[in-house]
């Protein structure tokens, strides 16, 4: 079998068009591809491929201290050890901030009577859907103010890359975070390319110039769309002369047009809206799988 | 709230990346400082870009460590006892030595404190720096995070220290925050006296806008929203807020020329109806009288 390659669109800044290119690319490969939303903290994806959450499951990214009342000596040990303030001392009593703690167990380990165990906490939910091209979709909503996003992001990565062996699918197109941090980096570990999706902005480029300094370390290669290329010509110019001189691969120019803010309105794709845009597109995607067999 | 409150700190934010919440910290900072002191702090430590907007001279570069453990070969013993307590994966035992992954730490100490030997001491590793810059009557203060860092919350949590400690004889503060609903938004606004959420009008804006009000309630945070690129959809942003009980604060037009303006990293203040827009704004957060 050959082995599957996984497509990450990036950015660095947010808005820039990631979802609207991914969900093009979505579309156009069908069943040849397993989408991955890893926006799992802005989770957009759904409202474009309309996944049916066909199957769900809880997500656990750590553990919570539980502190048992009972067993409690009133040491204070656990709000010695606790570097984030999470143990509260108030009314002859010890407590446990749920939303303060982050779950290290250091409290666990240094209390002597036994009266905190640390237990799993959700901490979203992960689902696995069809979607309207006929093929499936792993995506996850985290809960509000969860930590550790980079852990859902690969379970994401993992359930789309099984389900794409599972089907016999060749790629996996995976949408991405805006930043650097860890729901970034764990989209681009083990990623075969990162589609960087960019505007003629000058922040665009601070931030995509930052994003490839993270790729660079995964040693994914980066591939790179200018998006809206006609809201600033010159600094169109500015972006294309860097990836040049970086030998990133330019892979396509998107106007940006009324057809759009149109797509966005419906919550559409750009290439369910615009016959040229869709031709653009299927020539982008074909030129991504292109470079994909060589990597 | 704060009771011995001496200043405002409103945090900017928004579910979705690329609303515009720099668009407003930048041009809501740059108008405060026509006629007062006005401090703007980018907490966008990931991917931080206010300080493209202002011609203001860096006069300070803090750099900002953060506290991991260091194996020491002689010391230790090889009880295993460190990879045991570390919850997080950070810490490995390979038998015959410990292997420490810096990105997967969070600084909690368990490991280093626990060793029976003292052969992990917490040493100081450099995550990011806090940039000032001085622009006249606006203070930038820019926390970047450097990119093989993969954890933004312990350098944010060290801007609001700084900001603490040397800034709060400053009246209005702006907080430009991270996108998204994750650990990072919260550090950045859990501090702030009031979140100011920038939207727009589509599909997508209101559904990241919704996870974003439910994850402020979960802090108790009052909240307002702006609705940028108004005209750009007809999504029911407005009917939202009046049923969740936030404040509208204001829209700012779908214009090219705004895009464009932006796309340059210029403000919008030299346009005396783009000025006009950014001051009703300021005038509607006063009415608040946080």
């Amino acid at each position: 079998m050959k082995k599957i390659k996984e497509i990450v669109v990036l950015s660095g800044k947010g808005g820039t068009g990631k979802t609207s290119v991914a969900a093009s690319f979505a579309l156009i490969a069908g069943k040849d591809a397993i989408i991955a939303d890893c926006d799992v903290d802005a989770a957009n994806m759904h409202l474009v491929l309309k996944p049916n959450f066909a199957h769900s499951q809880v997500y656990c990214g750590g553990d919570v201290a539980v502190l048992n009342q009972d067993s409690c000596t009133l040491c204070g040990k656990c709000k010695e050890v606790c570097r984030f303030g999470a143990v509260d001392f108030s009314n002859g009593r010890y407590t446990i901030k749920d939303l303060d703690c982050e779950g290290c167990g250091y409290c666990s380990h240094v209390c002597p009577s036994g009266a905190i165990t640390m237990v799993e906490r959700k901490s979203g939910d992960l689902f696995i859907s069809h979607i309207k091209n006929g093929s499936q979709m792993v995506h996850a909503k985290l809960s509000p103010g969860a930590e550790n996003s980079g852990k859902l992001v690969a379970q994401v990565k993992t359930n789309a890359g099984r389900i794409a062996g599972e089907v016999g699918c060749e790629y996996v197109i995976a949408d991405g975070a805006p930043g650097i941090g860890c729901p970034v980096a764990s989209s681009l570990s083990g990623a075969s390319l990162a589609v960087m999706v960019t505007e003629p902005t000058k922040s665009a480029l601070h931030d995509l110039k930052r994003v490839l300094t993270v790729a660079k370390r995964f040693n994914v290669r980066p591939l790179c769309i200018i998006n809206k290329y006609n809201i600033n010509s010159d600094q169109t110019a500015v972006i294309k002369e860097f990836i040049e001189k970086e030998g990133i691969t330019h892979l396509a120019d998107i106007p940006f047009d009324s057809s759009f803010v149109k797509a966005m309105g419906q919550a559409k794709s750009i290439i369910e809206v615009d016959s040229k845009m869709k031709a653009l597109l299927e020539e982008t995607w074909g030129k991504v799988k292109e470079i994909a067999q060589t990597v | 709230m704060n009771s011995s409150k001496s200043c405002i700190k409103l945090a900017i934010a928004s579910g979705k990346g690329g609303t515009g919440k720099t668009l407003l910290s930048t041009n809501l900072a740059a108008l405060i400082a026509e006629s007062q002191n006005v401090l703007l702090v980018d907490l966008d430590v990931e991917e931080p870009n206010d300080s493209i907007f202002f011609q203001g001279k860096l006069k300070a570069v803090l750099p900002q460590h953060k506290m991991i453990p260091e194996w020491d070969s002689e010391k230790c013993t090889l009880c295993g006892l460190c990879a045991k307590v570390c919850n997080f994966g950070a810490v490995v035992d390979l038998g015959t030595s410990i292997s420490i992954t810096p990105p997967l730490c969070h600084n909690c100490y368990a490991c280093s404190e626990l060793c029976p030997v003292d052969a992990l001491p917490m040493v100081e590793s450099h995550m990011g720096d806090i940039n000032l810059f001085d622009n006249g009557k606006l203070t930038l203060l820019e926390g970047r995070l450097n990119t093989n860092e993969e954890h933004s919350v312990p350098l944010i949590e060290k801007v609001h220290k700084e900001v603490e400690k040397n800034y709060s004889h400053i009246k209005y503060q702006i907080f430009d925050s991270p996108p998204g609903t994750s650990c990072p938004v919260v550090a950045a606004t859990s501090k702030c006296h009031y979140v100011i959420l920038v939207t727009e009008p589509t599909p997508f804006g209101l559904n990241d806008l919704v996870m974003a009000v439910e994850m402020l309630k979960v802090y108790d945070k009052p909240m307002g929203v702006i609705i940028n690129r108004d005209g750009a959809g007809n999504e029911k942003i407005e009917e939202f807020c009046e049923k969740e009980g936030v404040d509208m604060l204001g829209k700012i037009p779908y214009d090219m020329e705004i895009a464009r303006a932006y796309s340059r990293g210029e403000l919008l203040l030299g346009n005396g109806s783009y000025k006009a827009i950014i001051s009703n704004i300021f005038n509607a957060i006063e009415k608040l009288h946080l």
